[in-house]
């Protein structure tokens, strides 16, 4: 980007803006020490990543930024205890309670109120905030991109660097802005909208890339929407995805338990408003795509690459190993492919707007028969907030189990799976070959053609119930 | 600490496929412990054996063919290591003795496990790993050479960044690295705490 005078700064994108606020020194080879400002661990691989730290003879720099939360393999039955139902489970659950403790940080135990998919909690708690730089050893921590921070997942080794130095050796990734121009039609959701860009640029088209959400579909989404965003960015192969914070962001974190208060609250707001993209800040890559254009999504194979719109037919292209292990054929169509089961949940779609709109599809109605169906909210808070409103007994009269908080049926660490060789519609991210247990074929979809689906039985159009 | 990496020369296992995911090479209800070992048996588990959570080899599966018994190194599809970030997927590939992957391109969570456990994620583009499997011989990796050869007259380049190729040459820690920088980081810290003083909980609450 060339300067037109000596009195003009640079361009610079949102992503410039958040690494350079956070690089501490350059380091031989290109790359940077990063400064680290939160790190979530769970259980699944909490206890390792802390356990390793200690038995290296290292400790947490800085505890009160280092947060934990049992969710991975929690049971979500009622009346849970620390068993579950993964052979070997509850060690894990015990093993990260005694390090957490151990090591001083903060932990949202089974039974705290507080506790939930740590993707979640996160922004429900104000951990995350714009302009901060935010890992966890999962790879949907880019989730929290949605708040303007610079938010990735990161493997055990990194998060036991990060604990213990309150930094990353990073190499700045490039640069990529992807444009959602105008509005989408009605049953189209933030989930469509990112399984459109993946099935059109691919698993891997983010691949060392940086994304920005941007263009006015992006500003029209609420902060939830913007989560279910950047939540897929992973699935992308990017390092995160991320959109400018703005007044939502803000309405949405002030008076969160450990976000800013008073004038400390107006000193960062002050500062997080220049958190965006200037007008002609140069990207490494851009992709426009018409929001109008899209239509409720629907994945047929075994990546979320794999995925049309629910009224078009497989293509032609479709690999033999995808279609035999989903047991569907080339030019096939999605809609009336009868289903056994359907779920929703998980950090994409877990959270009170996304249960209030299901719950809106389901009111007074029954889904079919032969469905097992079962509702995970993403958080103790989000249930809670859900059964006030009386939405729990929606789910439960339409045929729908309710559950307690966490990852749950998303994968099946929990011991939990659907049945082997089912298929089954679902909120999640991910249709990987036996993720939701062995054998099981996930169609992912947004928690509208979820529920349209769980009512007929089949995959199903939303847009023939609104 | 890692092993250093320098070269290796293995007959390399064709698993050629795109997006193998972190699930495919270490199943959920493979990673039974909270440690870092015990991993070996499930890798590709769900592949590998002939029923789900049995243990009687898949003869189809590449893995269990003799003639690959000893590979040290994997020849993948593109997107290799997609999907959960979980570091069991490259533990369980250490353990049972694979140091090398080469494809297409890598998820990049899981090249980063890589590195830091002392196994080499090469990038080569697909007619590259396309002519290596159809050599069926073995091929050595020259990480300081930044080179994949079957002899003199076959080779192919690929590229790694300078920290990551220093480490797995070196067999280096990061986190002893980063902590030899102890005070680069405090004045960073208290140029910061100016800056963003809601950043810092234990001091503003």
């Amino acid at each position: 980007m060339p300067k037109w005078g000596p009195f003009l700064p640079e361009a610079l994108s949102l992503f410039d803006k958040l690494w350079d606020s956070q690089v501490v020194a350059a380091l031989p080879g290109g790359g940077a020490l990063v400064a680290i400002d939160r790190i979530f661990l769970h259980e699944r691989t909490g206890a390792s990543a802390l356990n390793a730290l200690r038995e290296a003879g290292r400790s947490v720099a800085d505890p009160a930024r280092v947060f934990a939360v049992t969710d991975h393999i929690v049971d979500t039955r009622p009346g849970r205890t620390d068993k579950t139902l993964m052979p070997g489970g509850q060690a894990f659950i015990t093993e990260t309670r005694a390090a957490a403790n151990a090591a001083g940080i903060a932990l949202f135990d089974v039974n705290d109120p507080d506790q939930g998919i740590v993707h979640v909690i996160s922004p429900e708690l104000g951990i995350v905030l714009p302009g901060c730089t935010l890992v966890a050893p999962d790879s949907h921590t880019c989730t929290q991109g949605a708040f303007g921070a610079l938010a990735w997942g990161i493997g055990s080794s990194e998060a036991e660097h990060a604990m213990a130095t309150g930094t990353l050796r990073l190499n700045k990734p490039k640069s990529m802005r992807v444009r959602f121009s105008g509005q989408v039609s009605k049953g189209v959701t933030a989930k469509d909208m990112i399984m459109t860009l993946i099935a059109r640029h691919g698993a891997a088209g983010g691949k060392g890339h940086a994304v920005e959400f941007a263009g006015d579909a992006v500003e029209a989404l609420d902060m939830e929407g913007r989560m279910t965003l950047c939540n897929m960015a992973t699935e992308f192969s990017a390092m995160s995805g991320f959109i400018a914070p703005d007044a939502k962001t803000f309405a949405y974190l002030e008076g969160r338990r450990y976000a800013p208060k008073d004038a400390l609250w107006d000193q960062a707001v002050t500062s997080w408003k220049k958190l965006a993209s200037d007008a002609d800040a140069v990207f490494d890559a851009e992709i426009e795509i018409d929001s109008s254009a899209i239509g409720p999504m629907v994945s047929w194979g075994t990546s979320p690459e794999h995925s049309v719109e629910i009224d078009s037919t497989l293509p032609e292209t479709a690999g033999d190993r995808p279609l035999q292990y989903m047991a569907l054929e080339k030019g096939e169509s999605l809609a009336g492919k009868p289903i056994d089961a359907a779920f929703i949940g998980s950090c994409t779609n877990s959270r009170l707007s996304d249960l209030r709109r299901a719950s809106a599809l389901l009111e007074g109605k029954k889904i079919a028969d032969h469905i097992k169906a079962i509702c995970v909210p993403g958080s103790s808070r989000v249930k809670r907030e859900a059964e006030a409103e009386g939405i729990d007994k929606i789910f439960r009269d339409a045929g729908f189990e309710w559950r307690e908080s966490g990852c749950s049926m998303c994968f099946y660490a929990g011991g939990e799976s659907f049945e082997a060789g089912s298929r089954v519609i679902s909120t999640t991210n991910r249709n990987f070959e036996s993720r939701q247990g062995p054998g099981v074929k996930t169609h992912i979809a947004s928690p509208e053609t979820v529920v349209a689906s769980a009512l007929a039985g089949a995959i199903a159009d939303v847009r023939e119930l609104l | 600490m890692a092993e250093p990496f320098t070269t290796l020369t293995s007959l390399p296992m064709p698993l050629i496929r795109n997006n193998i995911d972190t699930d495919q090479i270490i199943p959920s209800r493979e990673m039974k412990s909270t440690g870092k070992t015990g991993l070996a048996d499930g890798l590709f588990a769900g592949w590998r054996y002939s029923a789900i959570g049995g243990r009687d080899p898949n003869p189809d599966f590449v893995l269990n063919d003799p003639h690959f018994a000893d590979s040290q190194i994997i020849l993948g599809g593109a997107n290799f290591g997609c999907g959960s970030s979980r570091e069991h997927a490259v533990w369980a590939l250490a353990e049972y003795g694979f140091r090398a992957v080469i494809a297409p391109s890598f998820a990049p969570i899981f090249a980063g496990n890589c590195v830091r456990n002392g196994i080499l994620p090469a990038v080569l583009d697909a007619a590259a790993i396309n002519a290596i499997e159809k050599a069926s011989q073995p091929v050595t990796i020259d990480l300081a050479a930044e080179k994949v050869s079957i002899n003199a007259a076959q080779s192919w380049p690929f590229p790694i960044d300078e920290e990551p190729k220093a480490m797995l040459l070196e067999g280096l820690d990061a986190i002893d690295l980063s902590l030899k920088m102890a005070n680069e980081i405090a004045a960073w810290q208290t140029v910061d705490r100016a800056k963003r003083p809601w950043i810092y909980l234990g001091a503003s609450q």
